[in-house]
Formats: structure tokens, C-alpha cells, sequence
């Protein structure tokens, strides 16, 4: 194998993305997977494709991204079972309902309208099941949701079909820079070197990073998921809640989805999750005074999937404050996957020319060290 | 209050266990999800045992099993109750209870849990396997046992192994005997078993074994041999069973190809598993008394590899006695001591198994078959054909797969795909089994309903 111009630590959605864009404006890519590809929160995740309720700063990433879901089959081939059925966030009180119009009149500020306010009535034609105590909510009618493992699988089609490469079961031991080059050792022994580093290490990311000699405070969290019996269809939207984390939507098969980031404890270092019990009753209470619906229905699975968090919940994107040729794209707290498909693109950008153009400031590495970090009127943002 | 040893399962091992973990002065708890003590083998032993058409040593010896186990003091048995989660690291159960118990269950705490949750029967995808009408050899043997009941219309059995001859001649008494038997066995099979030897320490079970043919024989039903190719035909329902060479018309087919592990459990705890080769099925790693690669779990009987039941109730009480050690009960040389005979009786048990294996070892087609309209996974009515392109699209294994196509994500949670599924991704990679990897199942083990987890008590905050 000759060497690549550009390693990707991380096979998944993330990293392939970057890879499939690298690989469009023609750069060697090899992608470095220590198990397979999706393995972990990209398998796991909800599959919402939302720009709701978005942190301040990921709006315009979200919306760009979104634009990229309503033609994702010209990127990768394929649909990834993306459907826009709209996201609806909903207010159980009239408290609830004036930080939801503070919100939209926020959004409105900045120049954005894809969040429109909607009363009782039509929140009940949108959702007839839901709770009578509900009073209102934000509805985004381009949002929607994907498949998430099979968007997985399409982007690493994509990418191999212009020639990257993906390496699995290649887990990095050890980094270093010499002579203009990353050099890789893997534990198997193999060897990689390459000018440029993509670190799209997931929840294993803030290790590549200490690596390379930058510090970044990196946690990890298993968001719960819970899946139900399939029922007759009653929800098309996915729903979330004001004043509680959660997300809840009905697929194809008719099965409710139920998740918004209660965790289970995981293990990073053996990649092992295991559910709060507790917590997940959480979910369910949660669930069912929203859609009492679901009291009869079966519950056929629980699971968490190990994702990468940042103290200011959004994510680290951008180039290394202390290392030559190095770009971070990592820690996106549970809702990284709707704007997956943009990310890969702004990782290209910065490896080819060193800047983008969308405004990644908020994302810089090095922001954890300034004392005064911005933190923006975030709502609470569900996982997945 | 925690126990010194929860046991899931009250079967042979299940049963075993209590009992000598009781005797050893330790508290037991014993959670099972039928209403009586007997597991799969033994299922509803106590009323059974007066039925002739189930008479043998199985009842007899399953009803003295059963007897003790409830006479014993020290046991906390608890039927009709599912375990739906286990947090190993804690120790920390989380139960649902019979009908009718308050909603939610509870949970129970244990220091050390013993998986005696036993076999499944392997499941035989053969093509309109999906159809009404057909059956596991097993349900049937279940409806026998709870209800007295036979199937109705023209019978057929068809498969391999003990469980399928034993059916046979219970539902010969019961004045059911099958029309026809397929036997899939190759020939050429029983050669290779008998070079397994065993054969004279196993010749009890052996002389059994062939009683129970020559009683099948005898009740006049036809024997086919070497069959191939099976298929189930009919629209809607079944009308006609085929294979290469022959067919027949029926109203009941009975399919039966052995049991596997019940490993459901250990493998959605992570538990470290292998593939068993000889019995084309996973089992979990364990050392010498069943201890797992986790450290509160052990397992014992049919779910740690198919040895039957009196292998099984040995399993059970090698298992007790290293709960009781590490209980502090016991001292290792008191424990070792205790172990020995029971060591003993366990070889003797599987002296015949490695013949049987040989004899009965499932055709490759059983475990990823041929035709690619063949459904593999019954709840998402996922076929062999779309397994294969998930592997071709780059699905690596099982987990993938349910990822992807929601094989194994229905209600069973993969209890009957997940070894197709794996075995065929291996057969479209060219990678082994090992290299595919086992289906990593998700709580809740058993289905409770958003409500009933919705009622669990509060978290306490401080």
C-alpha cells in the first residue's frame, strides 16, 4: 500500500463522510476502524435529521446539512430511508410555551425561519395522540429522520467507490509527527503515514487528540434507547419535549422509538454499556405522559450506544491549535448525525485549503482554555 | 436483602443448584417463567408423570427431581416470573412478576447468578417453514405434556436426533403415530459417530436410544432415510411436505434438527462465547465450575453446551458448590471433595455425546439455507436472499445486519435468527463463524410493556 495523503482515525459516519468528500476532490484517503465500521454511536443512534431546537451555533451547519438529506442519494447513492416528516418540540405548559416563543423570535433575529410557532390546534392535527395537557410547540417541517446504520454503510460504499480505503480492526496505539508525516502504529503492528490526521475517533477521540499533545476535555456518555412492538401507525412526526429530554417517533415498521439522553454506564476501554434500569423508567414515565398510547405496548429493546460529549454540549470542529496537520471533527453529543453529511464536507474543506466557509468558530479546539467561554440560550437537545 | 445465589431457570441444573446451595446453608432464589418446577425436559412433571404416553425414567426421574426441590427449606422459588434485565456489575435483577403480582415486578439483588436457563431447538429454515401447519418437534412434545394434545391430520415428522424418536414414540402411545418419518441423516454418518467411541461407557443411553427407534418402528409408522432438500408446500397453509426424490401430502409437519444453547441471556450480558464446531451452535467460555468471564455469573446445564439432563443436574451442583466457596461456605479442598463424584457422573453422562454430535450434526443447509427466498428471520419476514446482499453491501455480522434489515430487532429478539443470520454473512465472506461474530441481543430479555416499566419504583435521589 502506498501511502494515503490523509488518515481517518474513526470508521464512522463521521469519518467516512470525511473520507467521501476527501476522496470527491480527489485526495487518497484510509480510514482507520479499530472494530467496524458503525460500530458504536453510529449504529446506535435515534437517526434524527433535525435542525429544532438546534444549539445557536449549529444552526447554520444543521440547515446546510439539511439541505444535503433532501438530496442525499445524489451524495451516496442511495436514499439512506431518509423520510421529512417533520419534528415537532412541545410545550406541556404555558411556561414551556414562552421559552418556545422566545426561541423562535431568537431564530427569527438572526434571520432564521425554519422554526414556526404553532397553537393547540394545529399541534393536535399533527399529532392527535399526544397528551391533551400539551399547549403548543415548534414544528420544523423539513426535519425528519434516516436509517442510521444504513446511512452508515452508504457513506463507506461511497467512499470505497472512489477509491478510499477502510481499514477495520486497525486499532491506533501510538502517533507521532516527523518529517511532515503522521506516523500510525496499530497494535496488530501495521503501519500508516500520511501528511495530513482526520481524528474522528468518536468517543475515543479526546485519546488521539492527548496524543497528539492537545488536551481537550472530552467525556463520554451510553444514551438509552428503547424500541417498541410494532403498532398501528399514530405519530408521524419525531416528537420532543421543552422541559425533559426526549425524542420519540414511529418508524415504517410501526415500532415507537423512545430515546433523549437518559445513559446507561459504559466502559471505554471495553467498549461495554450496560443500562440504568432506573433511568429507563425515567424514559418510559416520560413516553407515557406524553403518548399514553403506548401503556399496553410492548417494549422489545433497550440498548446504549457510547458517544463522545463536550462540557458545552456541542461538538470540536476544526483544525489542531497545536499540531501541524491535524483536523478534529469529534464529540458531538448525542446529536451529531443529522449533520454528518455537511461535517465530512467542512473536514475536506480544511484539509484542502486550511478554511471553510461555514462558521465553525464556536467549534475551535482551543476553546476550553479561554475563560469566558460564549455559551449561547441553548434548549435541551435530545440524543440521537 | 441480597442472596447468596439467584438461579434463573428450574430445570435439571436450575433444580440441581438450589438444592445443593440450600443444603450448604446458602440463601437461593430460583426464577422461573413456567408455572412448575421440570424446565423444557421435565416441563409440568408433577402432573405428567401419571400420563402413560410420557412414562419412563424421564417422569420418574424428573418428579423425585421435582419433589425434593420443593421439599427443600432455604429456596425462594418464584414461578411465572421473567428476568427482564440484569446489571451484573451490581448484581441487581430486574423481575416481572405472574399476572396479577403488582406491575413492575421488582428487582432482587444476588451476589452471585446462576444461568441454568437450558436449550432451545435449533431452528430448521427450510423453504414454507413459515406456513401453518408447521411446527417444532418441540411444541408439539409441549402441547403433549401441558395439554394431552396431539397434532391433527396426517402427520409427518422430519429431522434428526433423540428428541425426534423420543416424539415419536410418545405420540405413537398417545395413539398418534406419525404417518411418515424423514429422517435426514446422512449416510455414512453413523460410521463416522461410531469412530467417536464412548460407546461402551455410553451404553445405557445407547440402549435407550435404540428402544426408542425400534418402538417407532414398531407402531408402524414409514421411515425415509438420507433425506435432502426438505420443503414445506401449500398456499396459505400446508398441504404437502417434498423432498429431493419424493413427497407426500400432510396437514402437520413436525421439524426437528436437536437443540442448540439457550444463550440469550449470556450473550445480551457481552459474556464471552465460542463456536462450538462438533455441535454447530455458540456456547459461552467457562472454566470448570461454570463460571463465566463476568464476575458475579455462572451458567450450568444445556445453556453452557448440549450435554441432557443428567449432565446438566451435575453442571448444577458443581456450580452450587463454587457459589458456596466463594460464599465462604466452603473451603476449596471441601469443595473440590464434594465435586468429585458429581465430576464423575457428568463423564459418564457425556461419554455418548461426541457420537451423537457426529451422528446428528445438522446439514450446512440447515444452518444457512440454500434458497434465498427462505425467510430467516420470522419476525421482520427477513429471507436468506437479503441476509446475503446486507453481507455483499458490506454487513460484516450479525449485529450489522439487525442494524440494517431489523433481522433479529423483533419481538424474539433473535432467538431463532441469529445463528442463520451469522452463518449465512459467513458463507457470503468466506470468514468463519468465529470471525462473524455472535448476535449481541438487547434488554429486555423477556417483552414488559412501556407501562409496566414506566411503573417501577422512583429513583431514589439521596
Amino acid at each position: 500500500m502506498s501511502n494515503p495523503d490523509v488518515l481517518v482515525i474513526g470508521g464512522g459516519l463521521h469519518g467516512l463522510s470525511a473520507a467521501l468528500h476527501l476522496a470527491r476532490r480527489g485526495r487518497r484517503v484510509r480510514v482507520l476502524e479499530k472494530e467496524v465500521a458503525g460500530a458504536h454511536a453510529s449504529g446506535f443512534s435515534a437517526g434524527g435529521v433535525r435542525t429544532l431546537g438546534r444549539h445557536p451555533a449549529e444552526v447554520p451547519l444543521a440547515l446546510a446539512a439539511l439541505d444535503l438529506w433532501h438530496g442525499i442519494a445524489a451524495l451516496v447513492g442511495e436514499n439512506c430511508g431518509f423520510q421529512a416528516t417533520g419534528q415537532i418540540k412541545v410545550a406541556e405548559d404555558a411556561a414551556e410555551l414562552a421559552v418556545l416563543e422566545r426561541r423562535v423570535a431568537g431564530m427569527r433575529a438572526q434571520g432564521h425561519a425554519h422554526e414556526e410557532l404553532i397553537g393547540p390546534e394545529a399541534l393536535r392535527r399533527w399529532l392527535p395522540a399526544l397528551a391533551p395537557h400539551c399547549v403548543g410547540g415548534i414544528l420544523c417541517r423539513r426535519d425528519g429522520f434516516a436509517e442510521p446504520y444504513r446511512t452508515t454503510l452508504a457513506f463507506r460504499r461511497a467512499a470505497l467507490a472512489l477509491a478510499a480505503e477502510v481499514v477495520e480492526g486497525a486499532r491506533v496505539t501510538a502517533l507521532e509527527r516527523h518529517g511532515g508525516l503522521w506516523h500510525l502504529r496499530c497494535a496488530d503492528g501495521a503501519r500508516h503515514a500520511a501528511p495530513v490526521l482526520v481524528n474522528a475517533a468518536g468517543a475515543w477521540a479526546g485519546r488521539v487528540a492527548r496524543a497528539a499533545g492537545e488536551d481537550i476535555p472530552l467525556g463520554f456518555n451510553a444514551f438509552m434507547m428503547m424500541l417498541t412492538a410494532p403498532m398501528a401507525p399514530f405519530v408521524a412526526p419525531v416528537v420532543g419535549a421543552t422541559g425533559r429530554p426526549i425524542s420519540f417517533k414511529q418508524s415504517a415498521s410501526g415500532q415507537v422509538m423512545i430515546g433523549g439522553g437518559h445513559k446507561g454506564v459504559a466502559d471505554l476501554s471495553t467498549g461495554r454499556v450496560t443500562l440504568d434500569v432506573e433511568r429507563l423508567a425515567f424514559s418510559a414515565r416520560t413516553a407515557l405522559e406524553l403518548f399514553p398510547i403506548l401503556a399496553e405496548t410492548r417494549m422489545v429493546h433497550a440498548w446504549a450506544g457510547i458517544e463522545g460529549v463536550l462540557p458545552d454540549d456541542i461538538p470540536v470542529i476544526g483544525r489542531s491549535a497545536v499540531a501541524e496537520g491535524l483536523v478534529h471533527a469529534f464529540g458531538f453529543c448525542g446529536h451529531g448525525f443529522a449533520i454528518a453529511p455537511l461535517i465530512g464536507g467542512i473536514v475536506a474543506d480544511l484539509v484542502v485549503s486550511g478554511g471553510t466557509s461555514h462558521p465553525i468558530a464556536a467549534f475551535a479546539p482551543d476553546r476550553f482554555g479561554r475563560a469566558a467561554a460564549e455559551a449561547g440560550a441553548a434548549l435541551p437537545q435530545p440524543a440521537g | 436483602m441480597e442472596y447468596d445465589l439467584a438461579i434463573l431457570g428450574a430445570g435439571p441444573a436450575g433444580m440441581s443448584a438450589a438444592l445443593e446451595a440450600a443444603g450448604l446453608g446458602l440463601s437461593v432464589l430460583v426464577l422461573d417463567e413456567q408455572p412448575a418446577p421440570g424446565g423444557q425436559i421435565f416441563r409440568g412433571v408433577e402432573r405428567a408423570a401419571a400420563d402413560p404416553a410420557l412414562a419412563g425414567e424421564y417422569a420418574a426421574a424428573g418428579a423425585e427431581l421435582a419433589r425434593r426441590f420443593r421439599a427443600m427449606p432455604g429456596i425462594d422459588y418464584r414461578p411465572e416470573t421473567q428476568v427482564w434485565h440484569i446489571d451484573a456489575e451490581a448484581g441487581l435483577l430486574s423481575l416481572r412478576g405472574p399476572e396479577g403480582a403488582p406491575r413492575g415486578g421488582g428487582t432482587a439483588r444476588a451476589a452471585r447468578i446462576l444461568l441454568a436457563t437450558g436449550a432451545q431447538e435449533r431452528p430448521v429454515p427450510i423453504p414454507g417453514w413459515t406456513l401453518p401447519g408447521v411446527m417444532s418437534a418441540g411444541a408439539a412434545q409441549i402441547l403433549l405434556k401441558q395439554a394431552g394434545a396431539v397434532p391433527k391430520g396426517r402427520l409427518v415428522l422430519a429431522g434428526q436426533g433423540p428428541l425426534l424418536w423420543l416424539l415419536a414414540a410418545q405420540l405413537a402411545r398417545a395413539g398418534k403415530a406419525p404417518a411418515l418419518l424423514l429422517e435426514t441423516t446422512p449416510r455414512g454418518a453413523l460410521r463416522h459417530a461410531l469412530r467417536q467411541g464412548g460407546l461402551w461407557q455410553g451404553r445405557a443411553m445407547l440402549a435407550k436410544g435404540a428402544a426408542l427407534v425400534w418402538e417407532a418402528r414398531r407402531a408402524g409408522m414409514k421411515i425415509v432415510s438420507g433425506v435432502r432438500g426438505l420443503r414445506a408446500e401449500g398456499e396459505g397453509s400446508l398441504r404437502r411436505v417434498a423432498w429431493e426424490g419424493g413427497g407426500t401430502e400432510c396437514d402437520t409437519l413436525l421439524l426437528h434438527e436437536g437443540v442448540i444453547p439457550a444463550t440469550h441471556i449470556s450473550r445480551a450480558l457481552g459474556l464471552a462465547h465460542e463456536w462450538d464446531a462438533a455441535q454447530r451452535c455458540w456456547r459461552p467460555v467457562l472454566d470448570a465450575w461454570g463460571a463465566s468471564s463476568a464476575p458475579r455469573i455462572a451458567i450450568a446445564g444445556d445453556g453452557a453446551g448440549i450435554g441432557g439432563w443428567q449432565a446438566a443436574a451435575e453442571a448444577g451442583s458443581l456450580a452450587a458448590l463454587d457459589a458456596a466457596h466463594r460464599a465462604g461456605k466452603l473451603d476449596a479442598a471441601a469443595r473440590d471433595r464434594r465435586a468429585a463424584p458429581h465430576r464423575a457422573a457428568m463423564a459418564e453422562a457425556l461419554a455418548l455425546r461426541p457420537f451423537l454430535d457426529a451422528l446428528y450434526a445438522p446439514a450446512p443447509e440447515v444452518l444457512a439455507p440454500r434458497d434465498d427466498a427462505t425467510t430467516v428471520c420470522r419476525c421482520e419476514e427477513i429471507t436468506a436472499g437479503q441476509v446475503r446482499q446486507a453481507a455483499r453491501l458490506g454487513a460484516t455480522g450479525p449485529n450489522q445486519v439487525k442494524a440494517y434489515l431489523r433481522a433479529g430487532m423483533g419481538p424474539c429478539q433473535g432467538r431463532m435468527c441469529g445463528t442463520t443470520v451469522a452463518a449465512l454473512i459467513a458463507e457470503t465472506r468466506g470468514a468463519s463463524m468465529e470471525e462473524t461474530g455472535v448476535l449481541r441481543p438487547r434488554a429486555p430479555y423477556k417483552p414488559i410493556t412501556v407501562g409496566e416499566l414506566a411503573d417501577l419504583p422512583e429513583e431514589e435521589l439521596a
